[in-house]
């Protein structure tokens, strides 16, 4: 049972690295209509960034975390304007292959600067481990960081979304872009700021995940990223709070999957799992259906 | 008219590969002085052919029948291993030393295993549409892969054992999970690859060119206007991804008789992305430009050796450019001028 216990607790806590992760590309797919393949390298470079900083040039580890959000932030805004706004009008599988052009871009640029060896991440959170239980519970300053981390995202999204006029742009943009434009909205502002959003939340999950998994190296990303759509997927892409659930459930299932069925299959039943609910409901857990016209 | 024009457009893209072929014959022989094939490249004839029938059955699935996949490496790894297990076990069983002959076996073993992977796969995937469709794709590759990293076989004369996460198999194991098949009998060539290719152009031109063909690209412009004139939906779209699926079997069983050791782990979704990105950059359902694209992209990182570290960054920049540029509307309406009906060929232009 106790053992149960800490498998949920580590779910929940890669669960909640997956689900800040898909929010960036929930909104970013969202709006732009486009699988936004460099996602996840955004995440590598956000904790590189974070590891110069503390390592290097001697900062703070929180002050590390705000250098890799505001570079990361400009890193997604000039990607947007270079590779993605020409190709607005272009098919999406040309989209799509400009976001792989980008990803291979981003992974090698970072394997020149910072070489192919993985780099040791110092955690950037010093709380210490909490034992429940007489020690049979184990939870790390890591894990409770990365749930907190979550929440106060998840509630600040929502009300930015929902309260603010940019975030209900935004969802005017992501419903119909014409008439968003006609309503005097200025959609490329508005694309820019969500890809801003997404790459400063793909920061701050880079950190997260390199302080719970330390091992730091130009292909970190990739895997996190595609699981991490696979959790947009799952929860219905497009949706705030799909992309927790979704998350959330792909952590648990991950660890689960990996402590009582097989370690080799842990992935492989993630992806089961995410092929039987598309069956059950094509546009995920929580997706609006569309209807289609002739 | 219209006829003769697409049967001379097919002639051109065989004699393309026959021309291609013999140059590349005479190259490695060495007949003519000063005209010989460096090793390196030399090694890479069969990966060429191997990544030309893969770019050109995924051009089914993408070009031709307007799905998106993402796990066209999956059924590439099905057919590997379905071949290594049967050309060893044709040598265990039967001491069936005849290599070509092995070698064509163990292709239409793979060819079938993955067929039945691609009937299997099919069946849940064409309900879906778009990216989601992609993401499941992507999906499957993953866990095929994953499955393919717990299964362990071995020989024991005739007997054939398989182990799911049990490597203590009685007799000689062969393919032993994460590490792979090890020890397999490099019997591909360079001329099977390229009678494979020939197949493949001839299975996948007639095709097109046929009523199914006709079916299954009235079904990608426009859905329910095909199903609404009797069109069956479901079977066309299912004859375009299952051949690609046992095209790509074939090719993974000549890739996986190829060399020595043959892991999961070279079937990676990164495997998938590449043979996708022939695709796009040959044209989008044009058979021809895939196989230049194949060629070209498979022979450049070996001509960009000279930047070492740089070469797959500055692959990066290509690829990100190229695109860039052949949907720049300024670029567009140049062409157009220049060039003014012939639409379809501007891709091609392009990536060559």
């Amino acid at each position: 049972m106790i053992s149960f216990l800490s498998h949920l607790v580590n779910g929940i806590s890669l669960g909640s690295v997956y689900a800040i992760i898909a929010l960036g590309y929930s909104m970013v797919y969202g709006i732009a209509k486009m699988l936004n393949f460099a996602h996840g390298d955004v995440i590598m470079i956000g904790g590189y960034i974070s590891f110069c900083a503390t390592q290097y040039w001697g900062m703070s580890p929180l002050m590390s975390v705000v250098i890799a959000m505001i570079v990361c932030t400009a890193l997604g805004v000039v990607i947007e304007r270079l590779a993605y706004k020409p190709l607005r009008q272009a098919s999406s599988l040309a989209v799509l292959i400009t976001a792989i052009g980008m990803s291979y871009l981003l992974q090698n640029s970072a394997q020149l600067i910072w070489g192919a060896n993985p780099k040791s991440f110092p955690s950037v959170v010093n709380i210490p481990t909490v034992s429940l239980f007489e020690g049979q519970l184990l939870i790390s300053g890591e894990t409770m960081v990365t749930v907190l981390a979550n929440i106060v995202i998840m509630i600040a999204l929502t009300i930015f979304t929902g309260k603010t006029k940019m975030g209900r742009a935004m969802r005017a943009v992501s419903e119909d872009k014409g008439a968003a434009e006609l309503m005097g909205i200025n959609v490329n502002a508005t694309i820019s700021l969500t890809f801003a959003i997404g790459s400063a939340l793909a920061a701050i999950a880079g950190v997260l995940l390199c302080s719970a998994y330390p091992a730091l190296m130009p292909t970190t990303g990739s895997m996190p990223g595609i699981k991490a759509f696979t959790a947009a997927v799952f929860g219905g892409i497009g949706s705030i709070p799909g992309a927790l659930v979704g998350g959330l459930l792909l952590g648990v299932i991950e660890i689960l999957g990996k402590a009582y069925v097989s370690t080799e299959l842990g992935d492989a039943f993630v992806f089961a799992v995410l092929i039987v609910v598309l069956l059950v409901k094509p546009t995920g857990l929580l997706g609006k259906k569309v209807h289609e016209k002739v | 008219m219209k006829m003769s024009k697409k049967f001379r457009s097919n002639l051109i893209t065989y004699a393309l590969v026959i021309v291609a072929f013999i140059i590349c014959q005479l190259a490695v022989d060495g007949t003519i002085e000063g005209f010989k094939m460096s090793r390196s490249l030399k090694g890479q004839l069969v990966p060429i052919c191997v990544y030309i029938v893969m770019a050109v059955s995924l051009n089914l699935t993408v070009g031709i029948s307007g799905e998106l996949s993402l796990g066209h490496a999956g059924f590439m790894s099905v057919g590997a291993f379905s071949g290594i297990v049967m050309s060893s076990w044709l040598v265990s069983a039967f001491q069936f030393e005849n290599e070509l002959l092995r070698l064509l076996i163990a292709m239409i073993t793979g060819g079938v295993m993955a067929g039945i992977a691609g009937v299997l796969i099919g069946i849940p995937v064409l309900r879906l549409r778009g990216d989601y469709l992609a993401i499941v794709t992507l999906a499957f590759g993953e866990i095929i892969r994953n499955v393919l990293n717990c299964l362990y076989f071995s020989l024991d004369g005739a007997k054939l054992y398989i182990g799911f996460n049990n490597p203590n198999l009685p007799g000689k194991v062969f393919v032993n999970g994460p590490a792979g098949a090890t020890g397999v009998d490099k019997i591909s060539t360079f001329v099977m690859g390229v009678v494979l290719i020939l197949f493949t152009l001839f299975v996948i031109l007639n095709l097109v060119n046929s009523r199914s063909g006709r079916a299954i690209m009235a079904i990608r412009d426009n859905r329910i206007a095909a199903e609404s004139m009797g069109i069956n939906v479901t079977k066309y779209k299912m004859m375009a991804f299952v051949t690609s699926a046992v095209l790509a079997g074939m090719a993974g069983a000549l890739y996986g008789l190829n060399y020595s050791t043959v892991t999961a782990a070279k079937f990676r979704f990164d495997t998938s992305i590449l043979v996708l990105v022939f695709v796009v950059l040959g044209g989008i359902g044009n058979i021809r430009g895939s196989i230049i694209a194949a060629t070209v992209l498979t022979i450049l990182p070996e001509v960009l050796r000279a930047f070492s570290d740089y070469r797959m960054l500055v692959y990066a920049i290509v690829l990100i450019l190229v695109m860039l540029a052949t949907n720049s509307p300024l670029l567009m309406n140049l062409v157009e001028r220049i060039r003014p009906k012939k639409k379809t060929q501007v891709k091609e232009g392009d990536a060559a």
